[in-house]
């Protein structure tokens, strides 16, 4: 029933991750959607789901939001261009970000 | 449906309602640590929880009613198996038919599988509660109905992903739901104290639920590509204190330390 | 508490600054925000090593939050009430939580999940070895909340200031919901100390087999930690082992003695002169023996981790496979 898994670091292959999803809530309160923290999930819908059990406990009257994490762009940090990580304009380097199959489309 | 004196709800039924959530909530903790994700895990801790939150609410509803010294803590840790009134549906550990004392792992579509049947039938059970002559129950069935609707849609959403996923998600679904569709006979055949309540003024009409119970299934089943199964065979009895193997093992080991200090307060 | 891994030598000696020349600007530039006391953001430049310690860190302090949900979930099902049923569920499921936000963290940093716990499954990747030990009785939990969850508090008030802003926001978040969960185990035990004989006794046992151990979480004496001066400049670590070890012994004894309970340690008094309790020797081969891998509980902790992970495969994987179809109809449709 279970494939045994290769478990070589060569075999893992990103994408059989569910993909890395941003979550911004707003209370029922709060006046703007502040981000959270992330979460795996494998499509927005779930996303959502699994980000009321996650980051609101189950609480009533929040708004969550998710993004997928590499659709974000990030503006420049403060410091001068030299001293950052230049990778794209991506709020940060994941695996998973770049190695999108082209069957698959947008995530 | 309220008349125009308030009305108690009448104990047995509470207990059964009780019962159900107890039981379901003890079976979902077992997942605590073991879930396919992290992510999921808290999402059946939850589950978990708004389960056992509703037992408490309803043992404390039916306590003073069983005896004025009877706690909610009473009603769980020492009655024995035969007096629990739950469906035999959810007291079956998380896998496919077999004895208590064999081993098998965990089944994730058994769980959820499970989830999705009691659900749908619960969000038509709590909304026509809502209406109760009791207050009380009426306002743990307000709460209740929100959570429930939760459930059901997680469970929904699982069924979907598992019939439509992969040729082994699928097979682990197809078997489960034909494992514990037998089972649903017991929501609809009769119980006394099932009609006792709808007898007093509670609100409940449970053939008026088996339409819309089975609507859903169907379009939920439609969705994920499964088979509707044959309902047939054994009728479980678990409601009117007929259950399976299953359920000893789960009260003991549940009880088993409460018990070994009957003086004690925690 | 969790962070006791980051001063054990990681099979790698730490390298000298070894900037090329065209780094060297970097470099600076980096020292000077360690010295200014300003956030690192993902994608501000950073020494490799230091964003390589950061991702050891903060994922073995995500792997001991997910280890961590065993021991204690071990007595959900046999809880003596409802209500402890509830807060044990509660508390273990906020352990997810905080594994989940800490692997969040650990993300910024160009590493996944499942290579994550792909280390911790392979062995490769530590966990706090304090959940190397098992829980052989109801108080255990009580105690684990008291003393365990109080000693990571020690460990993680400082890291709401680390350096890194994700990780640092991240314990800001898990400090919160942390004092909760020892609170509530205090008060678990404080209810059994004044209950029958039987729970006392149960209490005193759990405090005998726990002490000793929580003490040991904090890690080595410095004199012993190779790495604590590179951390404590990169404002990753900012108070050494033994003074927060010392911190918790000074906070903990009073609380032993509201409780009625002895902790088990004869040389434990109160020093006069150095206004701190002095304790009896912590044994260390003990501890190095757990951390490497032979103590009671390692293999099964590891096995039971792997178990789900392998067992929940075909679930993740249905996940998937149905969100790519729904991905595909839609496609189609729009096509």
């Amino acid at each position: 029933m279970n494939e045994p898994t290769d478990k070589s670091p060569q075999a893992l292959k990103p994408l059989h991750e569910w993909p890395l999803w941003e979550v911004f809530v707003r209370s029922k309160q709060g006046l703007e959607h502040k981000h959270c923290g992330s979460l795996h999930a494998s499509d927005a819908h779930h996303a959502l789901q699994l980000a009321r059990d996650v980051y609101t406990r189950r609480q009533e009257g929040v708004s969550i939001w998710v993004v997928p994490s590499q659709a974000i762009t990030a503006s420049q940090p403060n410091d001068k261009a030299e001293f950052f990580d230049p990778s794209a304009d991506k709020i940060y380097r994941h695996p998973t970000f770049y190695a999108i199959p082209d069957e698959v489309g947008h995530m | 449906m309220s008349t125009s004196v308030p009305s108690t709800a009448p104990v047995a039924y509470v207990l059964q309602l009780a019962d159900n959530a107890l039981v379901l909530g003890q079976r979902n903790a077992e997942w605590c640590g073991h879930g396919p994700a992290l992510e999921e895990d808290i999402a059946l801790a939850n589950n978990s929880l708004d389960l056992i939150g509703q037992a408490r609410m309803l043992y404390s509803l039916a306590a003073p009613m069983v005896d004025a010294a009877a706690s909610e803590d009473h009603l769980a840790y020492w009655r024995d198996p035969e007096a629990f009134r739950n469906y035999t549906l959810l007291e079956l550990p998380h896998h496919g038919p077999l004895a208590p004392n064999a081993r098998q792992a965990r089944d994730f579509a058994t769980t959820i599988v499970r989830n999705f049947l009691f659900s749908n039938l619960m969000v038509g059970v709590w909304a026509q509660l809502q209406n109760a002559a009791d207050a009380q129950l009426a306002a743990i069935a307000a709460k209740a109905i929100k959570e429930t609707r939760y459930h059901l849609r997680h469970a929904h959403d699982w069924v979907v992903r598992m019939g439509d996923g992969t040729e082994t998600s699928h097979a682990r679904a197809q078997a489960a739901l034909d494992h514990l569709m037998p089972y649903t006979q017991e929501f609809w055949t009769h119980c006394v104290a099932e009609q006792a309540a709808m007898d007093a003024g509670m609100g409940l009409d449970l053939a008026a639920l088996h339409g819309p119970w089975q609507a859903q299934l169907a379009d939920t089943l439609a969705q994920a590509q499964l088979q509707l199964s044959p309902v047939q065979g054994f009728v479980s009895g678990g409601k009117n204190g007929s259950h399976s193997e299953h359920l000893c093992y789960l009260l003991q080991e549940m009880q088993s330390l409460a018990r070994a200090h009957p003086q004690a307060v925690w | 508490m969790y962070t006791q891994a980051l001063d054990l030598p990681d099979g790698q000696a730490a390298p000298a600054a070894r900037a090329a020349p065209s780094d060297s600007a970097l470099q600076s530039h980096f020292d000077a925000k360690m010295e200014r006391d300003e956030k690192v953001e993902p994608r501000d430049w950073m020494p490799d090593h230091y964003r390589k310690t950061l991702v050891r860190q903060i994922s073995q302090h995500a792997h001991s939050e997910i280890v961590g949900m065993l021991p204690e979930g071990n007595w959900i099902s046999r809880a003596p009430s409802l209500k402890r049923k509830a807060i044990l569920i509660a508390k273990v499921q906020d352990e997810g939580g905080h594994g989940l936000y800490l692997y969040s963290a650990a993300e910024t940093l160009g590493t996944s999940r499942d290579q994550m716990l792909h280390a911790l499954h392979t062995g490769k990747a530590k966990y706090s070895s304090i959940f190397n030990y098992p829980t052989l009785t109801w108080a255990d939990v009580g105690v684990i909340g008291w003393l365990v969850d109080g000693a990571a508090i020690m460990n993680q008030i400082p890291l709401c200031r680390c350096s890194y802003g994700p990780y640092a926001r991240a314990m800001v978040r898990i400090c919160k919901e942390e004092s909760f969960h020892q609170r509530q185990g205090y008060e678990s035990l404080l209810v059994m100390m004044q209950g029958t004989d039987a729970q006392k006794a149960m209490v005193q046992d759990a405090v005998n087999r726990w002490w000793w151990k929580c003490l040991a979480m904090f890690g080595p004496p410095d004199a012993d930690s190779p790495n604590s001066a590179q951390s404590q400049r990169w404002g990753i670590k900012r108070i050494s082992n033994d003074d927060l070890r010392q911190s918790f012994i000074d906070a903990t004894v009073p609380q032993a003695q509201v409780l009625g309970v002895t902790l088990p340690d004869p040389d434990l008094k109160w020093n006069e002169a150095r206004q701190h309790y002095d304790h009896g020797a912590i044994d260390w081969d003990e501890f190095w023996s757990t951390v490497n891998g032979n103590g009671p509980c390692n293999k099964e902790r590891l096995a039971t981790r792997v178990a789900a992970w392998e067992e929940g495969a075909w679930v993740r994987e249905a996940a998937l496979a149905h969100a790519r179809k729904q991905q595909a109809r839609a496609l189609k449709e729009a096509a």
